[in-house]
């Protein structure tokens, strides 16, 4: 008994199935083993699927099936938490050579994994915020989460969610995920804002974090309707 | 071995598999569905809405958690991490039940997300016995184990597959979750017969039914091979097995698991009917 030699076979389609595996007659597994890397190959590729629906969608579903099927053998799931799988993907896509010419994958994935992780972090209760100064700092929500991207991520996202396709512009641009409730939301936000909510994240008062030039007003109202503060650091 | 004071509280009527697609409807019109069954691994995030989902349910409706990850046949020790967030789960939940496999899933630090086999021997019962009493040492409740669908054989394989359970209930204090359709599977895979696998289980051990669909292909030499796809409706033949395990075992929680192609909730409802009809047969 091997369990070794079996998990090899199972994700390396062109090695022949363990000598100790059978069929009835004693004869050897044959495709009763591929019924075993179906399974796996088929189950972690439908995860994949649901977890990069737009990358899935910029590549075409076929080349996502095939490149799920490459993904999968090179990065198998590291956690049993399948909801998760797929961590690896923005280095996968990075350094996978028929991709070159969309550089900005990785990003997207980056975005897809951020709004997974969204969904599934923990709740909050909405705190109170009577004795809120400037030189106080703010908890995020968990479920909040900061993609900042050298590319245009935002229209890149808008014009695979619905939005129109239309010109790229040549800027970078970030993406700010917040849940109000239970659905995650996706927006873009200015490099001050970004810049503002790094901060924050990092430990910085308010009045530490805000820079000359941010719209101060506009970012704490945007999280506060969407439910994005924890918590008041003294 | 355990006391068998954390028994098996899943009323002797029919479950379903929990789809978040079906949460409106499961809480509008649960008839004849009485109990929930979720997978482990799908509540283990953090919060958000699949929790708060369960939350809701299980003030409605008793919970069976059902692990699919655990890899309780695995060569190498379980992962402890993962037994505390089962801990977790069944601390503030406090599941009917909580099922695993006789299967393995994972090698050094890959998840393979299926239900892989296991040779039939001493050393593998040893080993088995050691992680099952591990898991109901760690959960502090008595776990079910369910008997898979295989779809080949080793050669090292020397003891019968209801005979490596049953020793595996007696010796660690488990129950046993039976899985008729893996048993149609199985014994079709395996050139065995079905029925006499039925009758031979030790049914009185069994705190749990699971009923599902399968796929048909043939293995390299034509002979039949089944899938255990669990994407389609119950089979005639394992009505039939189920309605002989009903028979002389009596009334048991029964879960029609649907988890892929997963039909509207009145298909859903037809099945668990189906369950509802032999388990009140045997009542009457």
């Amino acid at each position: 008994m091997n369990q070794t030699a079996f998990r090899q076979a199972l994700l390396n389609p062109a090695m022949v199935p363990p000598a100790n595996l059978i069929d009835p007659q004693g004869r050897p597994a044959g495709r009763r083993f591929d019924v075993y890397r179906n399974n796996v190959a088929a189950s972690l590729t439908r995860a994949l699927e649901a977890g990069f629906p737009l990358i899935r969608r910029i590549v075409g579903e076929a080349f996502f099936s095939a490149m799920a099927g490459a993904y999968l053998r090179v990065c198998p799931p590291k956690s049993r938490l399948i909801m998760l799988y797929g961590q690896d993907m923005p280095d996968f896509l990075a350094s996978f050579a028929p991709l070159a010419h969309l550089p900005y994958l990785p990003d997207v994935a980056r975005a897809e994994l951020a709004l997974r992780e969204s969904y599934h972090a923990a709740d909050h209760v909405r705190p109170d915020l009577a004795a809120l100064t400037p030189a106080m700092g703010l908890a995020l929500a968990p479920s909040l989460r900061l993609v900042r991207s050298d590319w245009p991520i935002q229209t890149i996202w808008a014009m695979n969610t619905g939005g129109t396709p239309g010109p790229l512009p040549l800027q970078a641009q970030n993406l700010l995920i917040l849940r109000p409730e239970f659905d995650p939301v996706v927006q873009g936000i200015a490099a001050q804002a970004a810049d503002f909510i790094a901060a924050l994240q990092a430990g910085q008062s308010i009045e530490q974090a805000a820079s000359d030039d941010l719209d101060l007003q506009a970012i704490l109202i945007l999280l506060l309707q969407n439910n994005a503060i924890a918590g008041v650091r003294p | 071995m355990l006391d068998q004071t954390h028994r098996n509280n899943l009323p002797a009527a029919p479950g379903v598999g929990y789809k978040p697609q079906h949460f409106s409807d499961i809480l509008t019109a649960p008839q004849p569905v009485e109990w929930l069954e979720i997978h482990a691994e799908n509540y283990m995030g953090d919060g958000g809405r699949p929790l708060a989902q369960l939350r809701h349910l299980a003030a409605r409706f008793p919970i069976s958690v059902h692990g699919v990850g655990l890899s309780i046949g695995g060569e190498s020790a379980l992962d402890v991490d993962h037994l505390a967030r089962l801990r977790h789960l069944c601390d503030w939940l406090q599941p009917a039940s909580f099922s695993e496999h006789l299967a393995w899933s994972t090698h050094d630090a890959d998840f393979l997300n299926d239900l892989l086999p296991l040779p039939y021997t001493a050393a593998t019962l040893a080993r088995v016995c050691a992680h099952v009493d591990q898991v109901q040492d760690v959960l502090g409740r008595k776990m079910l184990l369910e008997n898979p669908s295989t779809y080949l054989a080793f050669q090292e394989t020397d003891m019968d597959e209801v005979d490596f359970l049953t020793q595996i209930a007696q010796r660690t204090g488990c129950g046993l979750l039976l899985d008729v359709n893996n048993v149609f599977v199985n014994c079709t895979n395996q050139a065995r017969d079905p029925w006499d696998y039925i009758r031979r289980f030790p049914l009185h051990l069994v705190g749990e039914i699971h009923l599902g669909g399968h796929d048909a292909q043939t293995d390299d030499h034509g002979a039949p091979l089944l899938i255990d796809s669990h994407g389609a409706a119950v089979v005639d033949p394992v009505w039939r097995l189920y309605a002989e395990a009903i028979r002389i075992g009596g009334p048991l929680p029964t879960l029609i698991e649907w988890d892929n192609d997963v039909p509207d909730w009145p298909t859903l409802v037809a099945e668990a009917g189906l369950a509802a009809g032999i388990l009140q047969g045997v009542l009457a």
